[in-house]
């Protein structure tokens, strides 16, 4: 049994250090700084990638900041306020059924309500707005274990001065928890930066440089996705998947790192 | 109270609000943009062009490929959180589970990019075919849901109870007795929720199944036949999608909300009994 476990483990690490080393033996010599900051040519196989890292940027930055707000604050509310009781299961329970439908589902619900209905077409606004509904989940899972695992004596401390409950939380309770909220913001970030489906109907597929959020241009995925679908690109589409890896790793070590510090400190 | 603590409770409470909502306001927009098409979607021939949006070959395909891809990594990824519990000194095993982090963390058009290249040659040279097939869709969707399936069967396997480990063992038992015997059974419960999870999220999956599946929409007669599924369906034709076509691809997202809804109502189901005992 010890044998087999062993062997379907490292079939398992072969298959990643094979598919980052595959990207890598092919994309590795393309994916140099003039590909990364020159504008794309042709239907976007030839030339950089500069729009598409660039939209991607605006969207993860974009839908970080609509769902960080929000998601931060349901969790207080869920655990610093709210009795707990049916209320608080209810909210849970929807919070935890919306982590888990498919991204698609966010990418028509943001075509329907943003490009459709409102009128705002395919815009980074329009993505980001879509992303940040699927990316509140996390940032609500994560600040909720964040915020209870800041210790119970300070918020009594807080009390026992004459703090109101909302200074307890501003001064105390949440610098305590930062880092782990921090850890959920950069989970997040990693899944914006790689997310296609959710993307694919509401950013639009232009090749234009992207000069506010409120411009239409396709991000990384989209453009790797796309690329693919044409199957010309030779080593470009290998180096722009081995941008994407590289940018969704980093973005998950960063968080383990605060992780890290949290439990260090 | 103060009054700022009041407002900063309300603010607060809108927030929760907004959050608890998000679910039904997808459930909404598809319903709203789908009931109409509805009873189109009974039927068998999906042709958009002729008018006919008969959903049967699509939800097929969506079931095939997810059923495909649960036989690849429900045992493997029990597997894995056995290797994880069981066998792993814990170095090794903090090092194997940052791993399958990275690994879940990959994006799907980058696994669906790089299938393209390795898995649907391999395919096509093998078994011939185009290679784009149910078959390449199921062995990537193994590789995605992997990680998923790993984590759940660890927990579940990490809460079987250490008396019980050591009891065995006290009794002679060897440790392939002890993980097959006792661990494995004990667990079941918990290994089931992660089986429906895996199915779960193999049928929302839509980047790397589109990229990979071939996107014929009509019923598949062999594993090495391409196929289309509910996700890429809406993902590939919603762009130029109008009129009565767009309210059916809705309808779709509609239907796989609903499959989405039951699978992990019985995923947390089969996990809070794990808890229970």
């Amino acid at each position: 049994m010890r044998a087999l476990l062993t062997a379907l483990a490292l079939l398992v690490t072969g298959m990643m250090i094979g598919l980052v080393g595959f990207l890598t033996v092919r994309g590795a010599g393309s994916l140099t700084p003039g590909f990364l900051f020159s504008m794309p040519s042709g239907s976007g196989g030839e030339g950089g990638i500069l729009p598409a890292a660039l939209s991607t940027l605006w969207l993860a930055a974009g839908a970080l900041s609509l769902a960080l707000p929000l998601g931060v604050g349901t969790a207080v509310y869920l655990v610093e306020y709210a009795r707990p009781g049916p209320l608080v299961c209810a909210i849970r329970t929807l919070t935890e059924t919306l982590a888990g439908v498919p991204s698609i589902l966010f990418g028509l619900f943001g075509f329907a309500l943003f490009v459709v209905r409102l009128g705002w077409g395919p815009t980074l606004l329009t993505a980001s707005a879509t992303l940040a509904l699927m990316l509140l989940p996390t940032v609500v899972r994560t600040s909720e274990e964040a915020l209870a695992a800041v210790p119970q004596d300070l918020r009594e401390g807080a009390a026992a001065l004459g703090s109101s409950r909302w200074d307890a939380v501003r001064r105390v309770v949440l610098p305590q928890a930062a880092p782990g909220i921090a850890t959920g913001a950069l989970l997040a970030l990693g899944r914006a930066v790689g997310e296609t489906a959710a993307v694919l109907l509401t950013s639009g597929v232009g090749l234009t440089l992207p000069r506010t959020i409120m411009d239409s241009s396709r991000p990384l995925a989209v453009h790797l996705f796309l690329l693919a679908g044409e199957g010309s690109a030779g080593g470009r589409a290998h180096a722009t998947a081995l941008a994407l890896v590289i940018g969704t790793l980093l973005f998950n070590v960063l968080a383990d790192l605060a992780l890290w510090r949290r439990r260090a400190s | 109270m103060d009054v700022r603590d009041r407002v900063a409770r309300a603010v607060l409470a809108c927030m929760a609000a907004i959050t608890a909502s998000g679910i039904f306001l997808i459930a909404l927009a598809v319903v709203l943009g789908g009931w109409p098409a509805l009873p189109d979607l009974i039927g068998t021939v999906w042709r958009p062009e002729e008018g006919r949006f008969g959903a049967l070959p699509l939800l097929a395909g969506s079931l095939l490929v997810s059923l495909g891809a649960s036989a690849g990594a429900v045992p493997l990824g029990i597997g894995m959180g056995l290797f994880l519990v069981e066998v792993a000194p814990p170095l090794l095993a903090d090092l194997m589970r940052r791993l399958l982090r990275a690994m879940a963390a990959v994006p799907s058009v980058v696994f669906g990019f790089v299938a393209l290249d390795l898995v649907v040659p391999w395919i096509r040279a093998r078994f011939g075919g185009l290679g784009l097939s149910l078959m390449a869709a199921s062995i990537v969707l193994t590789a995605m849901v992997l990680p998923t399936v790993a984590a759940v069967a660890e927990d579940a396997l990490r809460a079987v109870s250490p008396a019980l480990r050591e009891g065995a063992y006290a009794l002679g038992a060897s440790q392939g007795q002890v993980a097959w015997r006792l661990v494995l059974p004990a667990a079941r419960r918990g290994l089931a929720a992660a089986a429906v999870l895996a199915l779960g999220r193999a049928l929302g999956e839509t980047t790397a199944v589109l990229m990979v599946m071939g996107n014929a929409a009509a019923f598949p007669r062999s594993p090495v036949d391409p196929a289309r599924t509910l996700t890429s369906a809406v993902a590939l034709e919603m762009a130029y999608a109008a009129g009565r076509h767009r309210q059916a691809l809705f309808a779709c997202g509609a239907l796989l909300l609903v499959l989405n809804l039951v699978t992990m109502h019985l995923a947390r189901r089969a996990a809070e009994g794990g808890a229970e005992r």
